[in-house]
């Protein structure tokens, strides 16, 4: 008893730690002495060995084709040993974006300026609409779920085909507003505008921002903000100080999460823009759709992964953490 | 009267906070979902345009074969449709199983082996799709070209890739929730593992087996990148690939119907999963909605 009392008491993380490690020893035994050792692990190998197959290989094949040479007719040749690599197409692509003739370089710079802009205005929206669903829509919430979900059932492309119906020359936008003499005649939206194309991907990826949000925020909680509140806060200043820090990490988690498809995006470009507000998916697809463009392709993928790997490790990382927690 | 009052009260001070919230939500969810319904009316038109009505009929859903210009009788349309759903079968058929032994697998899976195969599975789930297609796209005209050949074969493939994490996801999340007391009862009780596995586990996995299936069946109805990249003629065009390339010219209404016919097979699906989902789960104190609702998330 007393030595209990005197003994330095564990941290709470040491308890956690410990009862952790005594349930998997616990299991462990259970399993070892029911189970084969194979037994589990049999169960996970099909899809492993799948993902090693269509998804690790390919990439290598990426790398063997961009770092490949071409025969004679300009075809590719992938080359599978690494020490034989070329690095002509590669250095080539990163000319078109860094050298002298910059072929490349405005879409890079236009994806650089797009993604941001679209992600920020997710955001500042998506936090508006999901602060107010999960703090203010009341008995109406179930409704409001379904509403913000629905975009999720229905396919990006009809989402943007959408638009670009009511976007046309003669569409319905332009009707009305040259109706209510807002311009005095049509504006041509799908010339590429850098306008159009930015509301489009927010239009297209704003759910994805939304409902993470939404989860995150009604699961604060309501005490804490009225601690905060009976401190004295204003409500401006309880939101200031104790909503917006607590979702911190939900804010970025959204970021990532909208950003990562825009980055890859070409359709959205294809649909509402011209060559004129061409993006990075839209060099990768003309690369790919093009005969004998696959190491300008491999080159440009690689690129890509360079640019998303961080942010994408990053997201990986906190939802395993996420995981372990709940 | 009290209407009355609300409005005196939104007059004085507009700005209280959840009024300009409210205003925003219902404007964002009406930017959202109207256009798409704008579009689905259109596919009602009597007339070519897409932009003015012109009365209502079914000439672009089910028209005249002589004309060949409806979803029904447009050759290209139909084998799009049987295309479409084709794909969508059989990547249900091969990643719900997939998934869900792999969810199973890594769930009970001590060491280091589990952390790994969990973490390319997300990176697969997370990664750009046009990253994904391209690449499979690469090793299937030139690695693997003797044993795939693009088409239907490669394209179930690539959907299979990334559509797997979903069964992983419901089937984990499942897991977790049930925790493992039945299964242990049923084996203190003399079932092997193998009966206690089959009879005890499995039932109660079947709800997130049900729910993936919906999942998978709409995303992959839906899906165009990589399918796009891995058909090889027209034939083995989906509908969501021979709507992209229309919108990219000057579509008839006919593509209207397309996208409309794609967007009620999703929501059947959701609708088929989510009523099936309820059912199976009766009597469990959680809520279905809310539970079938976080799984997209």
């Amino acid at each position: 008893m007393r030595s209990e009392v005197t003994a330095p008491a564990p941290g709470r993380g040491d308890q956690r730690v410990t009862r952790k490690r005594a349930r998997a020893v616990t299991d462990g035994a259970r399993s070892r002495a029911l189970y084969p050792r194979w037994y589990w692990p049999s169960f996970a190998a099909p899809a492993t060995v799948w993902l090693a197959v269509l998804f690790v290989l390919p990439f290598f094949v990426v790398f063997a084709v961009a770092f490949g040479t071409t025969d004679l007719f300009g075809n590719p040749l992938p080359v599978y040993q690494p020490w034989y690599w070329s690095t002509s197409t590669f250095t080539g692509t990163l000319q078109r974006f860094f050298g002298a003739d910059a072929f490349y370089r405005p879409a890079l710079v236009r994806t650089l300026v797009f993604v941001p802009v679209a992600s920020l205005l997710c955001l500042v929206f998506g936090y508006a609409i999901a602060y107010y669903v999960a703090r203010h829509s009341g008995r109406r919430k179930g409704l409001f779920l379904v509403l913000l979900i629905s975009p999720f059932w229905i396919s990006y492309l009809m989402r943007v085909y959408a638009w670009q119906g009511l976007l046309q020359p003669d569409g319905l936008i332009n009707k009305v507003l040259v109706a209510v003499h807002l311009v005095g005649t049509p504006i041509n939206w799908l010339e590429g505008k850098p306008l159009t194309v930015i509301l489009g991907l927010v239009y297209g990826y704003i759910p994805y921002m939304i409902l993470p949000l939404f989860g995150f925020l009604d699961r604060i909680d309501p005490n804490l903000l009225e601690a905060g509140r009976d401190l004295g806060a204003s409500p401006a200043k309880t939101f200031l100080r104790v909503t917006l820090p607590l979702s911190r990490q939900a804010i970025l988690a959204g970021m990532i999460i909208v950003a990562l498809p825009m980055f890859g995006d070409y359709y959205t470009n294809d649909l509402l823009g011209s060559t004129r507000t061409a993006m990075f998916g839209n060099l990768i697809d003309t690369a790919v759709e093009s005969p004998g463009g696959g190491p300008q392709a491999g080159s440009l993928v690689l690129m890509l992964m360079v640019l998303l790997i961080v942010p994408l490790l990053y997201y990986l990382h906190s939802t395993r953490k996420a995981q372990e927690v709940g | 009267m009290s209407a009355n009052v609300g409005v005196r009260r939104w007059w004085r001070d507009p700005w209280r906070k959840p009024r300009v919230l409210q205003t925003l939500t219902w404007g964002y969810l009406t930017w959202s979902i109207v256009p798409v319904l704008i579009a689905v009316a259109f596919s009602f038109n009597a007339g070519r345009s897409r932009s003015a009505w012109q009365g209502f009929s079914l000439r672009w859903w089910v028209g005249s074969p002589s004309a060949a210009e409806s979803l029904l009788y447009s050759p290209d349309l139909r084998t799009a449709v049987v295309q479409s759903l084709r794909l969508s079968f059989l990547t249900v058929l091969v990643a719900v199983p997939l998934g869900t032994l792999f969810a199973i697998g890594i769930d009970r899976w001590r060491g280091r082996g589990p952390g790994v195969a969990n973490f390319t599975m997300l990176l697969s789930f997370v990664v750009p799709e046009i990253i994904l297609g391209v690449a499979l796209f690469l090793a299937f005209t030139y690695l693997m070209r003797s044993v795939v050949h693009l088409g239907t074969f490669a394209q179930v493939l690539g959907l299979v890739t990334f559509q797997v994490s979903y069964p992983v996801i419901v089937v984990r999340a499942r897991l977790l929730s049930i925790g493992k007391e039945y299964e242990e009862a049923a084996m203190d009780l003399g079932a092997p593992p193998t009966q206690s596995i089959r009879r005890v586990l499995m039932p109660l996995l079947y709800p997130a087996i049900f729910a993936s299936a919906a999942l998978v069946f709409a995303d992959s109805i839906d899906d165009f990148v990589v399918v796009r990249y891995l058909s090889s003629t027209s034939a083995t065009e989906p509908l969501s690939v021979k709507i992209y390339t229309a919108a990219r010219a000057a579509p008839p209404p006919s593509v209207n119907a397309a996208a409309s016919f794609m967007l009620f097979s999703t929501l059947l699906a959701i609708t088929v999963g989510f009523l099936v989902y309820r059912r199976i789960t009766r009597g469990e104190r959680r809520s279905a909605a809310r539970e079938f609702i976080g799984f997209q998330v």
